[in-house]
């Protein structure tokens, strides 16, 4: 017997969210870092993008700091919003810096 | 080059870096710990950074400097705990005439500052503390 229509169905969805799914490490800096209680993370997220992952994390751990106001760093080089996140990436945001 | 340092930056051996036959100048920048941040009274100050990337950015800065017409260039920043009067930061610049020197000193403190993932805690004499440029929401500008 072969698997029943919605089983099917199941199966393929979760081999679609299974492929959706990565694992990335971000890192927090100062302001980010207070706001989230803590340094680094392994997060497992289905965004697409850096932004997206923003948006995920600062709802989650209510960031007061809007995307438009930060950078972002993937794998240590400045990166831009838009950029698709792999699996394993290392993703760094960014609050407005104060050198000097 | 670009360096970040957790101890005491140490001006003789920064400044000998640059030191050169072919320099007729020699310009350097220091950033020191001010005891007062728009009003308020600091009392204590941190220099947090993100230092895979900050090397990476510093030494790109320092690069660009070159388009001057300098000799040589260096930029020391600090991490950590910091005092009053402390030194956050050295640039240092040698050149054979002292234009170069000086534009190349002043572009690297400024591009060090806007560009850098370096970030400043101040805490005040009564008791509160930011992180600064962090609630004014400012545009990090890390476009490179």
């Amino acid at each position: 017997m072969g698997k029943s229509q919605a089983e099917r169905q199941i199966w393929g969805e979760d081999i679609l969210s299974n492929q959706n799914t990565k694992t990335v490490r971000v890192d927090y800096f100062a302001l980010l870092k207070e706001q989230r209680g803590l340094s680094s993370e392994q997060f497992q997220t289905k965004s697409t993008t850096v932004k997206e992952l923003y948006e995920e994390l600062k709802a989650m751990y209510n960031f007061s700091l809007p995307h438009s106001s930060i950078g972002v760093a993937l794998n240590d080089e400045f990166t831009n919003w838009e950029k698709t996140l792999s699996e394993k990436d290392k993703v760094v945001f960014i609050p407005p810096v104060a050198g000097g | 080059m670009f360096s970040l340092s957790s101890t005491a930056i140490d001006r003789e051996a920064l400044r000998a870096r640059v030191i050169s036959p072919a320099a007729g100048g020699f310009v350097s920048f220091e950033g020191w710990v001010r005891e007062n941040n728009e009003g308020k009274e600091v009392s204590a100050l941190e220099y947090e950074a993100y230092a895979e990337l900050a090397v990476a950015e510093g030494k790109k800065i320092v690069a660009e400097a070159e388009r001057f017409g300098i000799i040589e260039a260096e930029c020391v920043h600090r991490t950590g705990a910091l005092a009053i009067g402390d030194l956050a930061v050295m640039v240092v610049v040698s050149s054979a005439h002292r234009k170069a020197a000086f534009e190349a000193c002043e572009y690297i403190i400024n591009e060090i500052k806007s560009r850098v993932p370096i970030w400043k805690r101040e805490t005040y004499t009564d008791g509160e503390t930011t992180w600064v440029n962090c609630s004014h929401q400012h545009a990090t500008g890390t476009k490179s």
